[in-house]
């Protein structure tokens, strides 16, 4: 398929509308989540422009895109994290499972407990390690001990951690490495068998090491979880992801298989970026 | 290098401040010059209070005019002869020093020579030039006395029943310490008689009153409940009568006992002095003590200093009752304050929307910081004592308010540490609200993100987090509370208090108080002066004490929390 060569970078500078693009590929896929006509506002500053997409099911999907174009706003927006800023005005919906997310009566607290979350820095709680994975049942009020230590195990062996923490569970996690610390918090977020796995690139504060096994975990948590990636790792996104979205300035400008985004993207401008001659 | 120096040259005399010196040097000496006043003041304090309770050696002067005065020296100075000086004294003697009077200088010292019964002097300014001879006599004897001022002076006879046993200093002496040790226990053991198995009986008879008064104000004068109840009143008060005449029978038997020993000191200037032997708290020779001796008496009187009750308008004796009234008092407070201040922060600080009000409550609650402390004292005494007071005693205590006598309507130790805790309120909500912000948002969100309600998000990541912080302003507020006097003075801190304070609504003795009270209200300053320095020790002590605790605490916390992450 020939490239378009109009610049979408001009079009938005001048203020037309422009649509995404989005490939044929995700017409037919299983999606678990979607977005509809989502527009979000920091007080007067728009900051994402009607994005409409499709997150498929037990696929690794990433979001990449220059500095401020949104990506993370989008991916905070799924398990509505922007409600704790008081400026934050939205308009569209999101849905899970074909739920609504941003309906008055839906429960965010609920809500979350179906996604799990990792974040930039690595954010431990000030407590031991077995503590900080089961955290997410605690809160839900699970005191059975044996399910706790089962959980604990389950999520610690998943996020590939277990072998180098199981002698000290009660020691506390801020105790442990950066990389540890995030591969932690990644146990923590799938202790409680989430439906969508939401990171926000967790691996923008580690080593090049602690990120080459972050990177590889991830790779195992396919086909088990749902997991939806912000990145600004270029080859991150090639080397881990299925699919990828291209953002720029909040509009959603090109969604595909990854191998298609990177190699044969349909849009100039995704070309440009991802190879890295602009962004 | 060179650039460095050219850069000097360029600016020429500007190079100094370009490059900071000076300000470090001021900087530098200004912080030198805080800790030396600091650290200089806590060393007067430590030395001064340390040193009081050390035997002083005891000299005996013989003057011109043949004159005897004996007593420990305090000062030695020179001094500017005052116009007439001398001139109490025999031409004579004045010829003499018509040289020294010429000259308008001369030395003088200081001397306590006690016996205020018998000369009616505590202290003698003595002129150096006077002193015809100068002894250090072996037995001269310091004598601290129960109710009344010290005694210095020789042992001269024993008198046992009126009848003098034996004569001579030594002998005297060992025969006082036969009986020394068991009319001090036989003492004991009647003050503790009087105090509590009287006491006691005095609570039982008025409580009994009190509910015979209750029954009548519910059911009436005339009622059968209140005829029960005034009989039950008369029979138990017939049975307290009985027991008091019990206790007070064994009281006049001990002190009769006692009362058969005397001993008849001498002062130096020939004066005698029956003193009864049950007076003497503590008698030592110090000029023929050892230093092992002496350090007993010292120690002695530490021991007394911090477990016994005070004595003679609270110049002698010990402070417990204000040692325990002061620590009780603080830990009431932060019992009060810490709960209400974290709360008070938690809400501004997570849950409050940021606005105008909400910088309208924090402004006020800084001024609240910098308000006077009587102003809070007379808010004590106006809100807290007379109308919650007030409304406590209609409540709970009509029989009280009928028969006039304020149970709660009064200063106590509870309102006490109400005032205290309002007065130290605004420290620990500023220390609160500044530790809740400073727990990162990340784990803020973390919490969030697994599902946490906001309590559960505070409860268990933001508070315990923060908790050291807390732990910081609980131990500004305590060291405040502790050391506050002025508010104390108008809602329950009295100069003496009978009891110790273990019911709510109870008087209290205060070492802040204490302090003042000893300064400036006490008959003989100079004799209550040693007794102010070693109480402000205790009190920068107990303060320390209290901080050293909390801070110990906060490091263990900070430990859990604070692990550096990368």
């Amino acid at each position: 398929m020939p490239q378009d060569t109009k610049s979408i970078v001009k079009a938005i500078a001048n203020g037309e509308e422009v649509g995404s693009h989005i490939h044929k590929a995700l017409d037919d896929v299983d999606p678990i989540l979607s977005v509809e006509n989502f527009n979000l506002h920091y007080g007067e500053k728009q900051a994402l422009f009607n994005n409409n997409m499709v997150i498929p099911s037990m696929q690794i999907t990433a979001l990449i895109g220059p500095s401020g174009c949104g990506k993370s706003t989008l991916l905070r927006s799924v398990n509505r994290m922007n409600d704790l800023i008081d400026i934050v005005r939205i308009s569209g919906d999101m849905k899970l499972n074909g739920e609504s997310i941003y309906d008055p009566n839906v429960d965010v607290i609920e809500l979350r407990k179906r996604m799990g979350m990792v974040f930039q820095k690595p954010n431990p709680f000030p407590m031991s390690i077995f503590e900080n994975v089961v955290y997410p049942l605690r809160i839900s009020g699970e005191r059975n001990k044996a399910r706790l230590e089962e959980v604990c195990e389950r999520s610690l062996r998943k996020a590939a951690i277990w072998d180098e923490v199981k002698d000290r569970l009660d020691e506390n996690a801020l105790g442990m490495s950066g990389g540890q610390q995030q591969r932690l918090c990644i146990a923590r977020a799938i202790a409680s068998d989430p439906e969508v796995l939401l990171m926000d690139e967790p691996c923008s504060a580690l080593d090049p090491i602690a990120t080459g096994k972050i990177e590889e975990l991830i790779h195992e948590l396919k086909g088990s979880y749902t997991v939806l990636i912000v990145t600004h790792n270029m080859q991150q996104a090639a080397r881990a992801s299925d699919f990828t979205a291209f953002m720029y300035l909040g509009r959603l400008i090109e969604y595909g298989p990854t191998s298609d985004i990177f190699t044969n993207p349909h849009l100039h401008d995704t070309g440009e970026y991802v190879s890295g001659r602009f962004g | 290098m060179s650039d460095t120096q050219s850069a000097k040259k360029g600016l020429g005399g500007a190079a100094l401040f370009y490059y900071g010196e000076p300000m470090v040097w001021l900087t530098g000496s200004a912080l030198v010059l805080c800790v030396l006043m600091i650290l200089g003041f806590l060393a007067y304090i430590l030395w001064m209070g340390m040193s009081t309770f050390w035997p002083r050696d005891l000299t005996e002067y013989q003057l011109k005019n043949n004159a005897v005065i004996s007593g420990e020296v305090h000062i030695e100075e020179s001094y500017e002869l005052p116009e007439g000086a001398f001139g109490n004294l025999s031409t004579e003697i004045q010829k003499e020093l018509q040289p020294i009077i010429t000259n308008g200088n001369s030395d003088r010292i200081m001397v306590r020579t006690c016996n205020y019964d018998v000369s009616g002097t505590h202290f003698d300014w003595i002129d150096a030039n006077l002193i015809t001879k100068q002894s250090d006599p072996e037995w001269l004897c310091f004598m601290e006395r129960l109710s009344k001022k010290p005694f210095i002076g020789y042992p001269q006879a024993f008198v046992i029943d009126g009848q003098v046993s034996v004569e001579g200093s030594k002998e005297t002496w060992d025969a006082l310490h036969k009986v020394l040790a068991e009319v001090q226990s036989r003492f004991k053991k009647r003050r503790a008689l009087e105090k509590h198995a009287l006491g006691d009986l005095r609570h039982e008879e008025t409580d009994a009153r009190m509910y015979a008064i209750e029954v009548m104000l519910e059911s009436g004068e005339d009622s059968a409940e209140h005829k029960a109840a005034l009989d039950a009143y008369e029979s138990a008060k017939a049975r307290i009568s009985k027991d008091s005449q019990v206790i007070l029978g064994e009281i006049d038997a001990l002190k009769l006992e006692n009362s058969k020993y005397q001993i008849r000191m001498q002062t130096g200037d020939g004066k005698t002095l029956e003193i009864p032997v049950a007076e003497i708290v503590r008698i030592y020779a110090p000029n023929r003590a050892g230093l092992f001796s002496k350090t007993g008496v010292y120690l002695s009187r530490w021991w007394e200093f911090l477990t016994d009750d005070p004595r003679q308008a609270n110049s002698q004796g010990g402070i417990w009752p204000a040692l325990f009234g002061t620590v009780v008092m603080t830990l009431l407070m932060t019992m009060f304050v810490v709960p209400f201040g974290v709360i008070a922060a938690l809400y501004m600080r997570e849950y409050a929307k940021k606005g105008p009000l909400l910088s309208t409550v924090r402004i006020a609650i800084n001024n609240l910081a910098g308000v006077p402390s009587i102003v809070f004292g007379v808010f004590g005494l106006g809100f807290i004592c007379y109308i919650v007071g007030d409304w406590v005693d209609q409540t709970f205590y009509p029989a009280h308010v009928h028969e006039a006598l304020p149970v709660f309507k009064k200063g106590g130790i509870l309102w006490a540490a109400c005032t205290l805790a309002l007065l130290t309120l605004p420290v620990v909500i500023v220390a609160t609200e500044e530790a809740l912000s400073a727990v990162p948002n990340s784990m803020r969100e973390g919490s969030y993100g697994c599902g946490a309600s906001k309590w559960q998000t505070i409860w268990r990541i933001v508070l315990p987090r923060s908790l050291p912080g807390i732990l910081t302003g609980t131990i500004l507020a305590m060291a405040r509370g502790a050391g506050e006097v002025a508010p104390l003075m108008l809602v329950g801190a009295v100069k003496m208090a009978a009891e110790l304070p273990t019911d709510p609504s109870a008087s209290f003795m205060h070492l802040g108080f204490h302090i003042y009270d000893l300064s400036y209200h006490s008959q003989d300053s100079e004799a209550a002066k040693p007794m102010v320095f070693t109480t402000t020790l205790l009190l920068i002590v107990m303060v320390a004490v209290l901080n050293i605790i909390a801070i110990r605490l906060r490091n263990k916390l900070n430990k859990r929390f604070n692990i550096q992450t990368f």
